[in-house]
């Protein structure tokens, strides 16, 4: 909470996404958002209610269902003067983006020597537990952070979302911006005064000097959550977000292992191949000599996202596996 | 870029077939061409040239008759096979040469090579790979160019292999929808790399663009007055307002689908070549008229074809001695500043 001011003011986090785009529209002109059902509808999430009315339909555009072909159309505004924020409405439909955002938008810039750039925002979803099953429930960040060229910024709090989003549309470069779905009624403090925050600038959201949780997106919160627990069992755990897993604030993660000699790395994208392995590589390549075990990784588990709640909810950590996991490290079994 | 959009002006209210000037000038733009891409053979050949190329030489009438009728600062889109589109929109040979070999001077500083030719001031946004990746792109130039009221339009080349692939449907819809200053320019060259477009293609390729209510036009690609005149009228259509256009141009690549593609007759016959080279080319289909009309002689063009030719030169000679970038490029233009 470090980097946070509080006069007071509380938002949801779908209404700071909301305030950041509506900053942004009325600061700049070439700033507009194309997507599926976003004007008068708002979104199915209603982040985007209102903005139409203040903007018009042709900032606000209200698009087809055609992924690929709004992201396409974002790349090309954005390589001839604009700023434009693609709405995906789910997670899950940004692999029908996939071509649009590996093959052009990150690769623009290098491949014409610098000459052209894409300074382009995609905005969509990401989290389980909304009983949406396999194909609405994913946490696909990992996919695009992978590629070079590309940004990626995961928020967990609205004051984050806010300030993050706002850089993420002034950024020169392609960023996709993931969204908790299961998030947009959170309320936390978020200053009216004007605020930007830097990517690359990981956040310690609870100090502590026994073990590090490395967490992203509502994660943080599980991890928040499991470190009240931990302090009762006399376990004080240091959360600390990245914010942004590219770029990626190596050194506070690294400085934070140093210092608790335990770390895991909790995210809600799949464990195999994801931001889990990535951030636990770099904790265990820049602290290898400080630690006092393995770092312990836990991600989304290997499967669809199932319907049933019976099911879903064995599929994703929660503040009692993260305990388990993170006494375990501890050796308090 | 918004003051070179009006550097050039439409040729307008006069017989464009009268202007003998004009029809020289794209001879010698298709000369150019035609003489480059020879020249990209002759390096590839001679491993001269790292990676691979896909030669444009037969096309040249519709990358030049198209951009003749465009003004400076309209935006093309380019595909695998566009050393053509950015020589008519107006590339530099050396700078071009320089990027098929690699070299710092060119287009992309040696990072995109053949394919991926990009040169803003001539309003080239770009070669690309993908069939059909391009589509998105252009019309969101098109996108742009509306919103910031500066009067310029798109044009998204592409082959008929690009009908496969589901983009360019996506970003037809919403060109019409929403009336946006783009024309797509189809090159039918009648083979998807190595398969007859009949093999791939149900129905009518007219018929795509016009269920989306696009006005659609056909031209023979290979007679650059026919594409002249009918881009002149599209351009002033679209650039008026009147929404998207679609152009199909029939066509004939003289080469494989790349320089390496050499044994060619499990899919097509050196006789069907031969008709293409000898009874349709663009060259000689614009310079036997011309010479017809009375309006020119052979030897002004055997002129152009050896002024064409020493240009060429000239440019590969300058991208063979020019360094390469330095080693420190590599990670730089990942991302902007």
């Amino acid at each position: 909470m470090s980097t946070q001011s509080n006069n007071g003011r509380e938002l949801t986090f779908g209404a700071a996404i909301r305030e950041a785009l509506a900053e942004e529209l009325r600061r700049d002109p070439t700033v507009f958002i194309i997507g599926e059902d976003i004007a008068e509808a708002g979104t199915p999430f209603k982040v985007l209610k209102g903005l139409v009315d203040e903007f018009g339909p042709e900032r606000v555009i209200d698009s087809p269902i055609s992924e690929a072909g709004i992201t396409g159309i974002g790349v090309g505004a954005a390589m001839t003067g604009m700023r434009p924020v693609v709405d995906i409405m789910f997670g899950d439909f940004v692999p029908l983006t996939m071509e649009q955002m590996v093959n052009q938008a990150a690769k623009v810039h290098y491949m014409s020597g610098g000459k052209l750039k894409v300074p382009m925002v995609l905005r969509t979803t990401l989290g389980a537990s909304r009983r949406s099953a396999a194909q609405h429930s994913q946490s696909l960040h990992a996919l695009l952070s992978h590629i070079p060229g590309l940004k990626v910024a995961i928020p967990s709090t609205p004051y984050d979302a806010k300030g993050l989003l706002k850089t993420a549309i002034r950024d020169e470069n392609p960023v996709a911006f993931f969204e908790d779905k299961m998030m947009y009624q959170l309320k936390g403090p978020v200053p009216e005064e004007e605020y930007t925050i830097p990517f690359g600038v990981a956040d310690i959201k609870r100090q502590g000097i026994d073990i590090t949780i490395v967490a992203t997106s509502s994660m943080v919160h599980v991890a928040l959550g499991a470190a009240k627990i931990l302090e009762v069992a006399g376990i004080s755990a240091e959360v600390i977000d990245p914010r942004t897993t590219f770029p990626l604030d190596k050194k506070t993660l690294i400085d934070s292992a140093i210092k608790t000699s335990r770390a895991i790395v909790v995210d809600e994208g799949y464990e195999r191949y994801g931001v889990t392995a990535e951030i636990a590589s770099v904790i265990a390549d820049g602290a290898f000599f400080y630690l006092d075990a393995p770092v312990k990784r836990m991600g989304a588990m290997d499967v669809p996202v199932p319907f049933s709640p019976a099911l879903e909810d064995l599929t994703v950590p929660t503040e009692k596996t993260l305990v388990e996991a993170a006494k375990n490290l501890c050796g308090r079994t | 870029m918004s003051d070179m959009a009006n550097e050039k002006t439409v040729l307008q209210g006069h017989d464009p077939d009268m202007d003998v000037e004009h029809h020289l000038h794209m001879y010698q733009q298709m000369a150019r061409i035609r003489a480059f891409e020879e020249k990209v053979n002759e390096l590839y050949t001679g491993a001269l040239m790292p990676g691979l190329a896909h030669l444009y030489t037969g096309e040249e009438a519709i990358a030049v008759g198209v951009c003749e009728a465009l003004q400076l600062g309209d935006y093309i889109t380019s595909t695998h096979r566009g050393h053509g589109h950015c020589l008519a929109k107006g590339a530099s040979v050396d700078r071009m040469f320089a990027e098929l070999l690699g070299k710092e001077a060119g287009y992309c500083r040696g990072k995109g090579g053949s394919m991926h030719i990009a040169d803003i001031e001539t309003g080239n946004l770009g070669a690309n790979a993908i069939v059909g990746g391009s589509v998105g792109i252009a019309t969101g130039a098109a996108l742009s160019a509306k919103r910031l009221g500066n009067g310029r339009i798109a044009v998204c080349f592409f082959g008929e292999g690009a009908l496969g692939q589901g983009l360019i449907y996506e970003a037809m819809n919403m060109a019409s929808l929403w009336n946006l200053p783009v024309i797509y320019v189809c090159e039918n060259n009648q083979y998807n790399e190595y398969t007859h477009y009949s093999e791939t293609i149900a129905g009518q390729i007219t018929a795509r663009p016009q269920a989306f209510g696009i006005h659609t036009e056909t031209v023979d690609g290979q007679d650059i007055r026919a594409v002249y005149e009918t881009m002149n009228r599209l351009v002033e259509r679209v650039r008026g307002g009147g929404g998207p256009a679609f152009l199909l141009c029939d066509t004939y690549r003289y080469h494989g689908h790349h320089v390496g593609d050499i044994d060619r007759v499990y899919y097509r016959s050196k006789e069907e070549e031969q008709h293409w080279m000898t009874n349709r080319d663009p060259l000689k289909m614009l310079s036997g008229w011309l010479i017809d009309q009375g309006l020119a002689d052979q030897i002004i063009f055997d002129q152009i074809e050896a002024e064409a030719k020493d240009e060429i030169i000239a440019g590969a000679e300058f991208a063979i001695n020019a360094p390469y970038p330095d080693p420190s490029e590599v990670d730089q233009h990942v991302y902007a500043e």
